[in-house]
């Protein structure tokens, strides 16, 4: 029985893909890494999403989507899977 | 006249100098919330002109700026961008203008707008222009912004790093403005920094385009190979030729301006470390996040934001009133001061068709003040990023954008400023299915058929003792067009096919006070667009609606007058109701009359007889123009009094000897004007806000199409 449950979390850690900006936490920064969206990453790198650059979520609008987040010293808002496509370090 | 300005004929060869004549053009361009627009405020003043981009929606605003005593310059405002890359319809006016040097208004100098407090992404579209090599300045604004947040720039520095002259000013007060002036008086030399050399392996290919198509510089060729296909300019066989140049040398657009962006942001902040000193490295927008917690909360944020929307539309609803009726009166008085002084046919087009017409188009102005007033407000501000913040995620379900709801909660009151205000939705897309759906919203000019048909078959009837039944019928009348709306809206989105991406990622702007200056010259702006380009085409209408109720065929006018009069003398009316008997004849053998009667049978399945018909005719003039030809048509003497116009319209009898207006009847009618695109003040608008007959004409098609299909349902229901 607990085998089984280690050997899911195993799995489910293999299966989670890269921490992306969607998953920070109000408040919490990461570092980029890369953009997946080609056509969105040209929007975003304009916009100072460069990797190595940090990045802080900053909030949330009460529906949970659009949020606003900390780049480049100034705020920028996006949706979450526009977010989702911004990949951190890890 | 004696300096003009000119790139230096050495550094940009193709160039001709200007001759002494001309006036100097300037273009502005920057980032958005870099301030540009208040600076071509300070530059022009009132000497502004909104006029068309070939082909798209953005309004070029062009203004005359006198830079010394004797010497003007033609200064053209160009849509705010991030880079050279457009992203939306709106961002490519601005490479059909600088990509094509034969363009009418190809600049002669760039004034480069920029944020201070947020200088490095501001100094990405700066380091591309400068590629361009067109001769620039650089003005920088909100250093004092910059300074509260511990940025310290050293401007000579920065002027040295960038290769153009660098000008601090102060877009809110002005300030810089006279140094700004004095230097664009001169002769300005193009940038000689390159920041972004072509890539040695691509240099072949971008030259071969450049000499091709004899482009001044390397830069302006890579773009021609990036965006040939976007550029309106070219033509089918440059298109072509671009085309396999790019698949011969494997030219990878994306990859290659996404490693030109990240080069020139490596190239920016190292310029940077010499010029710009930061002491506070923590972002300090306090004040803005403070505020957020309350303007974007759970439940007071939209708390706030319902009553910001309930304050604009108690303004365009209420408020608007009193200048409206002036101006309602006004016409009137005068129309029947000249009646006095003479008369004649060329008096009564004078007077009920043109004077009418006009009277039709100065009553919209009162909204479009208040409207854009609130608007103009929100947007300087800040907290129209804030409504979309907050309402994204719901209206995105429809179509729709955030911005959105102040258009729709506006068409409530009247659709002619509400689509007006769909220009701030920068989405090609969300704007088109904003503008479509608008219409749909049931106005206040629907209000006086609503009441008057409600009146005729709803009993005035309670339920538990303070609901009334014919408020609720009304109120279900603002229901249906409203959810009719937001399914047009869904509908829209599966139909409307776009290449252009809706993004949200966009500078969440923090909170400043509002400029009064940029929001009294919105409002000038917004009026005089409307009056000048919807104007002429409701003037144009009115007339010919004027026209066509008002002559017939013949002398069949004159005749009708003969017999009613006749009629008259074995009927013993009081002198208002023979008036009114008299002109409900003429009306019947007018052009309009005839009208009615040639699609009676079009409408007879709803329920209508050519009387309606008359009515629809004459009620796109506006809709409440159906309640007064009703009254004319059934010659009601008093057409202001309710009560009246209802006591005629239940005498009314069918070929039966039954009532005619049934339920039946009278919900049919209900719903075709929840429905049908019955103005001809939105039509103009759609057609200046679209700049094309196209929008307007599906936009009626399919609120007709809605407006025939629902009233023949309700007829066939109720009957």
């Amino acid at each position: 029985m607990r085998l089984f449950i280690t050997s899911l979390n195993k799995r489910s850690k293999v299966q989670r893909e890269q921490k992306s900006v969607r998953d920070l936490k109000i408040g919490e920064k990461g570092v980029i890494c890369c953009l997946t969206d080609p056509e969105m990453s040209l929007k975003l790198l304009e916009m100072g999403c460069i990797p190595g650059e940090e990045v802080k979520l900053n909030s949330r609008a009460p529906l949970g989507d659009p949020i606003t987040i900390i780049v480049n010293d100034y705020t920028l808002s996006l949706r979450l899977d526009e977010a989702a496509t911004i990949k951190l370090k890890a | 006249m004696s300096e003009v300005l000119a790139p230096a004929p050495a550094s940009v060869p193709h160039t001709t100098v200007p001759t002494a004549r001309k006036v100097a053009k300037i273009a502005l361009i920057g980032n958005p919330n870099s301030g540009k627009s208040s600076l071509f405020n300070h530059l022009t003043g009132l000497n502004q002109k909104v006029g068309n981009f070939p082909g798209v929606t953005v309004d070029k605003k062009t203004g005359i700026s006198q830079l010394t005593p004797n010497l003007k310059a033609q200064v053209i405002d160009l849509p705010g961008t991030y880079s050279l890359y457009p992203k939306s319809l709106d961002e490519k006016v601005i490479i059909d203008l600088l990509h094509d040097k034969k363009a009418a208004s190809y600049p002669d100098v760039l004034i480069i707008t920029a944020d201070a407090s947020n200088l490095k992404r501001n100094l990405l579209l700066f380091t591309q222009l400068a590629d361009l090599k067109i001769p620039a300045v650089l003005a920088l604004n909100m250093m004092d912004v910059a300074e509260k947040h511990g940025v310290k720039i050293d401007v000579a520095e920065l002027q040295a790093e960038l290769g153009v002259p660098v000008i601090p000013v102060n877009a809110r007060t002005g300030s810089g403005l006279a140094a700004l002036k004095i230097l664009l008086s001169q002769e300005l030399e193009a940038p000689k920094t390159t920041f972004f050399p072509i890539p040695d392996d691509l240099l072949v290919m971008v030259r071969q385009i450049r000499y091709y198509f004899e482009l001044s510089n390397d830069y302006l060729a890579w773009h021609y190979a990036h965006q040939y296909h976007k550029l309106s300019f070219l033509s089918d066989d440059d298109k072509e030729y671009i085309g396999e140049l790019v698949k011969k040398y494997g030219f990878h657009s994306n990859a290659l301006q996404a490693s030109e962006t990240v080069d020139r942001y490596t190239r920016i902040n190292g310029l940077l470390l010499d010029a710009m000193r930061v002491t506070k490295a923590e972002n300090n927008e306090q004040f803005s996040n403070k505020l957020d917690q309350v303007l974007t909360h759970k439940i007071f944020g939209y708390l706030i934001f319902f009553g910001v929307l309930f304050m604009i539309f108690q303004a365009i609803f209420a408020w608007a009133a009193y200048p409206m009726d002036l101006i309602d009166s006004g016409v009137a008085t005068l129309n029947a001061w000249i009646h006095t002084q003479a008369d004649g046919p060329l008096v009564d087009l004078l007077t009920d068709g043109i004077l009418a017409g006009l009277g039709g188009v100065l009553i919209f102005i009162p909204q479009i003040a208040l409207l854009f007033a609130f608007i103009a407000v929100l947007e300087e501000t800040g907290y129209m990023a804030r409504v979309t913040f907050l309402m994204d995620k719901i209206m995105r379900k429809f179509g729709l954008n955030g911005k959105s709801v102040v258009p729709l909660i506006s068409g409530v009151a009247c659709a002619v400023p509400a689509i007006m205000a769909t220009r701030t939705i920068d989405n090609w897309k969300d704007r088109m299915i904003t503008i479509f759906v608008t219409p749909l919203m049931s106005c206040s000019a629907r209000l006086p058929i609503y009441t008057v048909m409600i009146a005729l078959v709803v009993p005035e009837k309670y339920f538990l003792g303070f609901m009334s039944l014919q408020g609720l019928v009304l109120m279900g009348l603002y229901l249906i067009g409203f959810v009719a709306a937001i399914l047009s809206a869904a509908l829209l989105k599966w139909v409307l096919k776009t290449k252009e991406r809706s993004y949200f990622i966009m500078e969440f702007p923090t909170y400043k006070m509002p400029r009064w200056k940029n929001v009294g010259l919105t409002i000038v702006e917004k009026v005089k667009a409307f009056v000048f380009q919807a104007g002429k085409v409701i003037l144009a209408i009115s007339v010919v609606l004027w026209v066509l109720s008002s002559y017939g065929p013949g002398n069949a006018i004159v005749q009708a007058e003969k017999q009613a009069s006749t009629e008259l003398t074995t009927m013993n009316l009081s002198e208002a109701d023979a008036e009114a008997h008299i002109a409900g004849q003429k009306l019947e053998a007018s052009y309009a009359g005839q009208f009615g009667k040639f699609i009676e049978p079009a409408i007879r399945p709803l329920g209508y007889d050519w009387k309606v018909g008359i009515a629809l005719l004459t009620s796109f003039a506006a809709r409440e123009v159906f309640v007064g030809t009703i009254s004319t048509i059934y010659s009601v003497g008093d057409s202001e009094n309710i009560s009246t116009v209802k006591e005629k319209l239940m005498a009314e009898k069918d070929e039966f000897g039954q009532p005619f207006f049934t339920p039946a009847r009278a919900f049919s009618l209900l719903i075709f004007y929840v429905f049908a695109m019955q103005c001809m003040s939105t039509i103009a608008v759609v057609y200046r806000e679209t700049k094309g007959w196209k929008w307007p004409i599906l936009q009626m098609l399919y609120m007709t199409g809605l407006a025939y299909a629902s009233a023949f349902l309700v007829f066939r229901l109720f009957s």
